[in-house]
């Protein structure tokens, strides 16, 4: 096992280095000149070409890239454009709300889609098993932006449960914090729900019909203990594949639900570098999630183990 | 000697006989019908805008800002006075949000159209290379994983980073991210289309490669790229919407329906119609498309609808 993690690691480091040099070509091609942004409007010529010389930008193109992963690898994601910070600095303020949602969000998606599809499944051509698919069809095509709305105005605004927008850091207490997560992480759900929801069905549906689910009945096992201990174990490693995917549309959602809900994460750091074509944020960004992507569906392979112990590494 | 009939040429065979009937599906197909229904619907009243009783959606009116659904106005023409409904409202602008809504139905199939059309060619055509020339195939797709570890919206709002907002910009930006999708599916394809023995036959008879690839390999690509471009038309949409929404897509003065809810987002709670009539209209075509291409996945292309 710990030869495997450790071979699967190694194995993510030449994806994220195409990552990398990707992120690195994406600030090279850029028709506009990174050193006369920082500048400003109102340097001349030698303070820009003063900046240039600092940032590195008259190097040649491969030994920049050798100085920017160097200092990439040491967590020196250089400085801000826009905000005049390190970025470094800049992303662990904005991480804890972002990980926030992203953990409830996760964790409600999970309780709400896997007992539906399991049920949906179980009553196959029912009215619930339609109303499950047609709402994971619905949750694909009606974009976070739409619900997210669609949630502040009835339970915000009309209703008035809760607050309409904005954060609140944990340090300041549980309760507000917890609270102000509620609807955004609803509306990020959405999506996943829909997805896990859908390849939950569809496993139970396949296991459904496999001998040791009549054996189970046969020996008078009550059917929910039929449907969570034979039919779910037995179905469960697509549904955490389809959970690690899941995390590419859960990333893009951040980024538009924390708009939605002024939420200062990292999907709104994200919106307001590109806004202010701040690259440097914009390369850290990018390789950030993309780092955490690989490793969450790393960490998924990893579990396929613990549901399904034929699974040997 | 008895005359063996060989498996493939059974299916072959089968394959033949079914083809007629397989349109008559699609065709049967009620996702299919709905979908396109609804399709169709959208693409005329994005066709016929300015007949659908729209004014200019551009035109920016003070006095008019930020009216409720159903709000009239005399519209002064050179020869007369009309009087004109502002059935959805207007915006802070003061722009019809009616017209805008209509006419952003042109700008979300456009680039829907647009980014499905340009996604499958670029990706089929990298897809055959790597599937069919051995030493380009892993330096192919190891590019193809690092593109694909990047999640779509971020990508896609790198590379609006990197030029000025505009229609093409944005379209570049939401067809790269979707290439390895295709790529990887080409890729596939060809790969086990490459062991068949009809294959086989036409490198011995010394068919080049071209041809090969044009006339044996290409016609059964053409199925599942149809349902793959169908559900990249969808998330196109969506995606333009919500890099419109974000204010980093099409220049807000051009009536979409993403940047017609980035107009309405700062007066939300008073005038949710500027979020809500877009909003319906994204989803409905957004709906209606995925609608389109499960219902095509499941007539034209079943080995791949048992994944899902």
């Amino acid at each position: 096992m710990f030869a495997y993690v450790l071979r699967r690691l190694v194995a993510t480091i030449p994806v994220m280095a195409i990552v990398a040099v990707l992120v690195f070509l994406m600030l090279r091609l850029t028709p506009s000149d990174p050193a006369a942004i920082i500048a400003g409007d109102n340097a001349n010529a030698e303070q820009v070409a003063e900046i240039r010389k600092r940032l590195g930008l008259d190097q040649p193109i491969l030994t920049q890239f050798v100085i920017w992963s160097t200092k990439t690898l040491h967590g020196d994601l250089g400085e801000s454009f826009f905000f005049k910070k390190q970025v470094a600095e800049l992303i662990l303020d904005r991480l804890e709300p972002t990980v926030s949602l992203a953990f409830f969000t996760i964790v409600l998606a999970v309780l709400i889609a896997v007992p539906l599809g399991v049920l949906a499944a179980y009553r196959q051509g029912s009215w619930l098993d339609r109303i499950v698919m047609g709402f994971s069809v619905l949750g694909f095509s009606v974009p976070v932006f739409v619900v997210g709305y669609a949630l502040i105005y009835v339970f915000a605004i009309e209703l008035n449960w809760l607050p309409v927008q904005g954060y609140q850091r944990l340090s300041l207490g549980v309760g507000g914090w917890l609270q102000r997560l509620i609807l955004p992480s609803l509306t990020l759900s959405v999506v996943l729900i829909a997805l896990i929801a859908r390849i939950t069905r569809t496993s139970v549906l396949e296991v459904m019909n496999e001998d040791y689910i009549r054996t189970a009945r046969a020996k008078g096992q009550t059917e929910g203990r039929v449907l969570r201990r034979h039919a779910l174990a037995n179905a469960a490693v697509p549904i955490v594949t389809v959970i690690g995917l899941g995390v590419a549309a859960l990333i893009g959602g951040v980024v538009v639900t924390e708009s939605v809900y002024t939420i200062p994460g990292l999907g709104r750091l994200t919106v307001d570098a590109v806004l202010a074509r701040d690259y440097p944020t914009i390369q850290a960004v990018i390789l950030l999630f993309s780092l955490a992507y690989v490793l969450i569906n790393l960490v998924v392979d990893m579990t396929y183990t613990f549901f399904d112990p034929r699974i040997r590494y | 000697m008895s005359i063996e009939v060989l498996p493939a040429e059974i299916a072959e065979g089968a394959r033949a006989a079914r083809a007629p009937h397989r349109l008559g599906m699609v065709a049967r197909n009620p996702s299919v019908v709905i979908g396109a229904a609804i399709v169709v619907f959208l693409a005329l009243v994005g066709a016929l805008a300015p007949m659908l009783g729209t004014i200019n959606p551009s035109e920016i009116n003070p006095v008019f800002r930020n009216k409720k659904p159903g709000a009239e106005r005399t519209i002064r023409t050179e020869v007369k006075e009309v009087a004109f409904v502002h059935r959805f409202g207007t915006d802070t602008l003061g722009r019809d949000v009616y017209s805008r809504v209509v006419y952003g139905a042109r700008v979300s199939l456009v680039v829907g159209l647009t980014v499905a059309a340009l996604s499958v060619a670029v990706g089929l055509t990298i897809g055959l290379i790597a599937g069919y020339i051995r030493w380009l195939d892993s330096i192919i797709m190891r590019i193809m994983d690092g593109l694909m570890a990047i999640p779509a919206i971020l990508l896609a709002m790198g590379v609006v980073s990197l030029s000025r907002a505009g229609l093409l910009a944005v379209v570049i930006a939401i067809v790269i991210p979707e290439i390895p999708r295709v790529v990887r599916l080409v890729r596939s394809i060809v790969l086990s289309i490459r062991e068949e023995p009809y294959v086989e036959a036409a490198i011995t008879v010394g068919t080049p490669t071209p041809t090969l690839l044009v006339r044996h390999v290409l016609p059964n690509t053409i199925a599942p790229l149809i349902v793959q471009g169908t559900f990249i038309c969808g998330s196109a949409i969506l995606i333009e919407a919500i890099l419109s929404f974000l204010g980093i897509g099409i220049p807000p003065e051009t009536p979409t329906w993403g940047n017609i809810m980035a107009e309405g987002r700062s007066l939300f709670r008073i005038y949710p119609h500027n979020i809500f009539y877009p909003g319906v209209c994204l989803a409905l075509a957004v709906l209606a498309i995925n609608m389109l291409g499960d219902g095509l996945r499941d007539t034209l292309d079943p080995r791949f609808a048992k994944r899902l």
